[in-house]
């Protein structure tokens, strides 16, 4: 992971900070500074939002040969989740089985470790999610 | 004091390891073992949870149940043995994590077990001196015991988050006392992974002494009785401790089940009382009056003398887990990953 730029994207990492269109109140994650449909009458329109970091899984696939970094977890659960303000994004899931997960799932947003800079290096820290 | 508990919020790992399952592998009766320490198991984080995951899901909880701006908290303070950097605050990511940045001040606190008491006396202070309207302060652990140490059968993970202000507030807080000396009764040098500890010295020249001494002295100051409260919360390095302690200053064993956690949890170490306190603040009443004496390591102990007020009648608890939840929330594992949880492998390149 890239320092600067993880340190820019934190409160989107650390507290689900997105946008919402106030042309046409589309709601987007991560931010964006112009809305894909509405181009020009976005312009200055965009607001912060912080989302409520509840949602459901869309799709998910069970990972078995991941990096060496994440072998302590494996096997895991990495899924795309719809937030229920609609903006969709991919996450690990904790805290449950790998065969408990379904299409459907309702999950919400939890604080974890994301990964480590080697043993002397940064730790990245940000959203994952579990089963509400 | 008019500074007190706005709100309060905890958070323990769900994966477990019983006593058994360390004796195993170190040829000892661990069933035996776990119950001379009175622990039937103890907690264990998540690879990806550490001193600094703990605390930001804590404050959070704290924050669901007040629904305060968190832009008006002024201080963040973390009490732990085990945070993530040796240099490099935890209390700064707590601080982005919830919101408060930038306009606050932030520092970690040290002092074993008890670290986690001595940031809420801190943020106490600042709340009463008025140079802050609300402070943070959270105690916290992943605590490690050497492996095949009996520290390995208790040292768990787990911690609690309290918002101090003066508006709203849920207990207030009657008085504080507290008792130091330099005991060496437990103790690890910088760079070391694992701490040392004196043996039998661990008990009656240290954690009896200074629990003791703390809670009598603070009674004195009160001029109250084991009989005026309605709950005593003691530190918990395991579960006989705390029990032969509230026995001997005169508490009933009603008076401290529920802020007695380690039998089901481990010592959570500078998260012990600040969790132990949290149960009761789950269950109690306007009018409850309750004892808290932490105790750290090196040594010392905080005592504090509680009174839960008629504010708790309209306090939110149900909108973040109840520590009596998240007890319940265990999943069992075997030793050889709770090795692996724990980062005792040696892997190629370390
Ligand atoms: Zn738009």
């Amino acid at each position: 992971m890239n320092m600067p730029r993880f340190w820019r994207e934190i409160s989107g990492r650390y507290n689900l900070i997105g946008s919402r269109c106030g042309n046409c109140g589309e709601y987007f994650f991560p931010k964006r500074d112009i809305c894909p449909k509405c181009h020009r009458k976005s312009m200055g329109k965009m607001e912060s939002v912080k989302f409520s970091g509840t949602g459901k899984v869309i799709s998910y696939s069970i990972v078995h040969d991941p990096h060496p970094a994440y072998s302590d977890m494996r096997p895991y659960v990495m899924a795309i989740i719809e937030l229920d303000e609609g903006p969709k994004l991919t996450s690990q899931i904790v805290d449950c089985e790998p065969e408990d997960v379904h299409t459907g799932m309702r999950v919400k947003a939890t604080f974890r470790k994301l990964a480590e800079d080697g043993k002397e290096g940064v730790i990245f820290y940000g959203y994952k999610f579990k089963p509400e | 004091m008019d500074a007190g508990i706005v709100s309060y919020g905890a958070y323990i790992p769900r994966y477990r390891i019983k006593p058994e399952e360390i004796g195993k592998v170190w040829g000892e009766d661990g069933a035996a073992r776990g119950k001379g320490l009175g622990i039937l198991a103890k907690s264990i984080p998540s690879p990806d949870e550490d001193v600094i995951t703990i605390s930001v899901e804590a404050a959070r909880n704290a924050l669901k149940r007040s629904g305060i701006d968190p832009q008006e908290i002024g201080a963040i303070y973390t009490g732990s043995e085990s945070h993530p950097y040796a240099v490099k605050p935890t209390s700064t990511v707590v601080a982005e994590a919830i919101m408060a940045a930038p306009d606050m001040t932030a520092a970690d606190y040290e002092f074993a077990c008890k670290a986690g008491t001595a940031a809420l006396q801190n943020v106490l202070g600042l709340v009463e001196s008025g140079m802050i309207k609300y402070g943070v302060a959270i105690g916290a652990d992943t605590s490690q015991g050497a492996p095949g140490d009996p520290l390995e059968y208790s040292a768990s993970a787990g911690g609690a988050a309290y918002l101090v202000g003066k508006e709203r507030v849920i207990a207030k807080i009657n008085g504080m006392y507290s008792y130091t000396t330099d005991t060496p009764d437990f103790w690890r040098r910088e760079g070391q992974p694992y701490p040392s500890h004196g043996g039998r010295f661990t008990g009656e020249p240290a954690y009896f002494r200074h629990v003791l001494t703390a809670a009598k002295k603070m009674m004195e100051k009160m001029g109250t009785k084991p009989e005026d409260y309605d709950y005593v919360v003691l530190h918990q390095p395991n579960g006989k401790f705390p029990r032969r302690a509230a026995k001997k200053l005169g508490f009933a064993p009603e008076q401290l089940e529920i802020g007695l956690l380690t039998p089901r949890i481990g010592n959570t170490y500078s998260g012990a009382v600040p969790l132990g306190l949290s149960a009761v603040l789950d269950i109690s009443k306007p009018g409850d009056r309750i004892l808290a004496v932490s105790f750290g390591s090196g040594a010392g102990s905080d005592a504090f003398d509680i009174t839960v007020t008629d504010e708790m009648e309209k306090f939110e608890r149900k909108r973040a887990p109840l520590v009596s939840e998240m007890v319940e929330n265990e999943v069992f594992i075997d030793y050889a990953a709770y090795v692996k949880y724990r980062k005792k492998i040696r892997r190629k390149g370390e």
